[in-house]
C-alpha cells in the first residue's frame, strides 16, 4: 500500500494520507495503524489529511473509528491539516468528528500533545 | 402568395426612412417615452436611426411565411443594437417601461404608411400589420429582458461587494482572529462568513477565533445553527472558536429554542472573549504599574 | 437524455474502489477546468464519491457519466448501476441519516444535501440511476 504511510516521529505515530486513497487502502491503514499503536509505546497519533481534497462519509467514519480504536489502546488521535472546503463539507454532512482532536498542522498537534503530556516518553498507563 | 409578407413595410422603409424616423421620435415624445433630460436630440436620433436601419435589414431578410422569430439570424443586428442602446439607457437611468414605450412608438408611423399602401386590400393590411406588430412587440419585450438582466448584474455585483465588506476577519493578536458580525445572518451570508473565516485561519495560522455577534439583529434557530456549524468547522480545522456578544435576550432565546451549544465556548462580551483567547495563546493583558492613570 | 441540452464529456466505469477514486479525481479536474472554487469542487466531488461508491459496492458496478450543462456554471453527473436496486428509496434517503450503521442512506442523503439538484430512480432487481448537478461558479 502506498496511499498512506506511517512514521514514528518523536514518540508519536504520524500517518500521512495521499489524495488518491481508496476505500480498501484506508481499511488496510486502519488495521496497520492499530497494530503499530499496540506494538509501540506511543500515546499520540497524528493523522495528516492535508492532501485530501475530499472527506466523504466513509472516510469520515474511518477517521472516527481510528480515534476510537486508538483510545482503546490508550492513545489519542489528532487530525491535522484539514482544508477549509473539507471542514465546511463535513459540517454540512453532519459529521463533526466529536471524538477526534484537531490541530492546524503537525507542529501544532505536537505542541498540544506535549501540553497534554502525551509525548513525555512515559510508557502507556503510567 | 409569392410576395413577401413584409413587402409593403420594406417598401415604406426604403421610400421614407427619414420621415418614419421623425414621426417615430415625435410619437415617442408624445407617449412620454423621450427623455430629453437624459439624452440630447442628436443622441436620441442617432440611436433611433441605427435601430431603424437594423430593423429594415431584418425586414428585408425575414422569411416569406411570415413566421417571426426574434432569435433568427437576420435579426442579430437589431438584437445587438437594442442591447447596446438599452445598456446605455440603463446606465443613464431610463426606466424599463420608457424604453419599451420608445420601441412601441415605431408602430404609429409604420401602420400609417401600411394603411395608405394597402387601401382596398383589408386582408393583406391586417396580415402585414399583424406581423409588424408582433415583431415590434417582441423587440419591446426584448429590451425589457435586457433591462432586467442588466439590473440583476448590478444587484449581484453589489451583493458580492457587500458580502465581502461585511465579513472582515481581523487579526487581533498573533494567532488570534476576530470576526464581528453585523446585521442579519442568512444561509448565503453564513456560508460566506464561514469560508472567509476558515481561509483566514489557514493564512494566519490562527489558533483561536472570536465570532462576535453583538451586532447581529436577531438570533433565531437558524442563525444559532449557522453559528454552531461555523464553530464546528473551526474546530475541525484545528482552531478554537469563541462566540462573544451573547446578550441576555439572545441567551434567553437560545434556551427557549432549545439550542444546544455543546462544546462551543460562549462569552457575554468581546472583552471576556479576548482575555480568554489571549490566555490560551499564552499572552496576558495587565495594567502598567507605574502608569499615571493606574497610580491613584 | 439525462439532462436536456447537456453534452456528455466523460464516462467512468465503476467496478472497484480504485474506480471510485478515479471518478473523484476526474470530476475534480473537470470542475477545476471550468473555474470552480475549492469549496464548490469539494462539495460536489464529495457527493460524487458517495453515489459512485454506492454503485461500485452496493450496485455491483456501474458507470458515471459527466455532462456539460447548457448553463456553463453547472456540471451534471449521472450514475447508473445494474444492481439490486433500492426497495424503499425514500427510507434509504432519510433513515440512514440518523442511523450510523446504514452507510448507504447516510451517503445518499449527504449527496443530496451537497448537490444543487438530486434525483434518484430505483427499480428493485434492475438497478439505480442517480442524477445530480453541481455549481462550479456563481457567475
Amino acid at each position: 500500500m502506498n496511499a498512506a504511510a506511517i512514521y514514528e516521529v518523536g514518540g508519536v505515530l504520524l500517518v500521512s494520507i495521499t489524495s488518491d486513497i481508496t476505500d480498501s487502502d484506508i481499511i488496510e491503514l486502519q488495521e496497520m495503524l492499530s497494530n503499530r499503536i499496540a506494538q509501540s509505546e506511543t500515546r499520540g497519533v497524528v493523522v495528516d489529511i492535508s492532501a485530501l481534497e475530499i472527506v466523504d462519509t466513509f472516510v469520515g467514519r474511518v477517521l472516527a473509528q481510528l480515534t476510537a480504536i486508538a483510545r482503546l489502546l490508550d492513545a489519542e488521535t489528532y487530525v491535522v491539516g484539514m482544508r477549509p472546503a473539507v471542514a465546511m463539507t463535513l459540517v454540512e454532512l453532519g459529521m463533526y468528528l466529536p471524538d477526534n482532536h484537531t490541530a492546524l498542522t503537525l507542529d501544532h498537534a505536537l505542541e498540544k500533545m506535549r501540553n497534554a503530556g502525551l509525548t513525555d516518553g512515559l510508557p502507556r498507563g503510567a | 402568395m409569392t410576395e413577401k409578407v413584409l413587402e409593403n413595410t420594406l417598401e415604406a422603409l426604403k421610400e421614407d426612412a427619414e420621415g418614419i424616423l421623425r414621426e417615430w421620435i415625435d410619437q415617442a415624445d408624445e407617449d412620454g417615452a423621450k427623455r430629453s433630460d437624459l439624452f440630447s436630440e442628436k443622441e436620441e436620433r442617432d440611436q433611433a436611426a441605427s435601430m431603424l436601419r437594423a430593423f429594415r435589414l431584418g425586414v428585408r431578410d425575414t422569411s416569406r411565411e411570415g413566421d417571426f422569430d426574434l432569435r433568427d439570424e437576420h435579426w442579430a443586428d437589431l438584437r445587438g443594437i437594442l442591447a447596446e442602446v438599452t445598456h446605455e439607457r440603463v446606465e443613464r437611468g431610463v426606466l424599463p417601461g420608457e424604453m419599451a414605450a420608445f420601441v412601441l412608438a415605431l408602430k404609429t408611423p409604420l401602420f400609417g404608411r401600411l394603411t395608405e399602401k394597402l387601401k382596398g386590400q383589408p386582408d393583406r393590411l391586417i396580415e402585414e400589420v399583424l406581423v409588424v406588430s408582433k415583431a415590434i412587440d417582441a423587440f419591446a419585450l426584448y429590451t425589457n429582458e435586457i433591462f432586467i438582466a442588466e439590473r440583476e448584474q448590478i444587484i449581484e455585483r453589489q451583493r458580492d461587494e457587500m458580502l465581502e465588506l461585511s465579513t472582515p476577519v481581523v487579526e487581533l493578536w498573533d494567532k488570534v482572529l476576530t470576526l464581528p458580525l453585523i446585521g442579519t445572518l442568512d444561509s448565503l451570508r453564513a456560508q460566506e462568513v464561514m469560508e472567509s473565516l476558515l481561509q483566514a485561519i489557514v493564512e494566519r495560522q490562527a489558533e483561536v477565533v472570536i465570532v462576535d455577534i453583538t451586532g447581529v439583529k436577531t438570533v433565531d434557530t437558524q442563525v444559532a445553527q449557522h453559528l454552531l456549524r461555523t464553530a464546528a468547522a473551526v474546530r475541525l480545522m484545528g482552531a478554537r472558536c469563541i462566540i462573544s456578544g451573547i446578550s441576555p435576550k439572545i441567551a434567553q432565546t437560545m434556551v427557549e429554542l432549545g439550542v444546544d451549544v455543546g462544546e462551543v465556548r460562549t462569552r457575554s462580551s468581546i472583552k471576556n472573549a479576548l482575555t480568554d483567547a489571549l490566555t490560551s495563546v499564552g499572552v496576558a493583558i495587565r495594567s502598567i504599574e507605574d502608569s499615571p492613570r493606574t497610580r491613584k | 437524455m439525462a439532462f436536456p441540452g447537456a453534452r456528455k464529456i466523460a464516462t467512468i466505469e465503476l467496478r472497484t474502489d480504485r474506480d471510485v477514486a478515479k471518478a473523484r479525481s476526474r470530476v475534480s479536474e473537470i470542475m477545476k477546468a471550468k473555474g470552480s472554487r475549492d469549496l464548490m469542487t469539494t462539495r460536489f466531488v464529495t457527493a460524487v464519491s458517495e453515489i459512485a461508491r454506492n454503485a461500485a459496492t452496493h450496485g455491483k458496478g456501474g458507470r458515471l457519466l459527466v455532462y456539460d450543462m447548457p448553463d456553463p456554471r453547472l456540471i451534471g453527473v449521472e450514475c447508473v448501476d445494474e444492481g439490486s436496486g433500492i426497495e424503499d428509496v425514500e427510507r434509504a434517503m432519510v433513515d440512514g441519516y440518523s442511523t450510523r450503521q446504514n452507510s448507504l442512506g447516510r451517503g445518499l442523503g449527504g449527496a443530496k444535501r451537497l448537490a444543487k439538484t438530486f434525483t434518484i430512480e430505483s427499480t428493485p432487481g434492475k438497478g439505480t440511476v442517480v442524477r445530480m448537478t453541481g455549481i462550479c461558479t456563481t457567475r
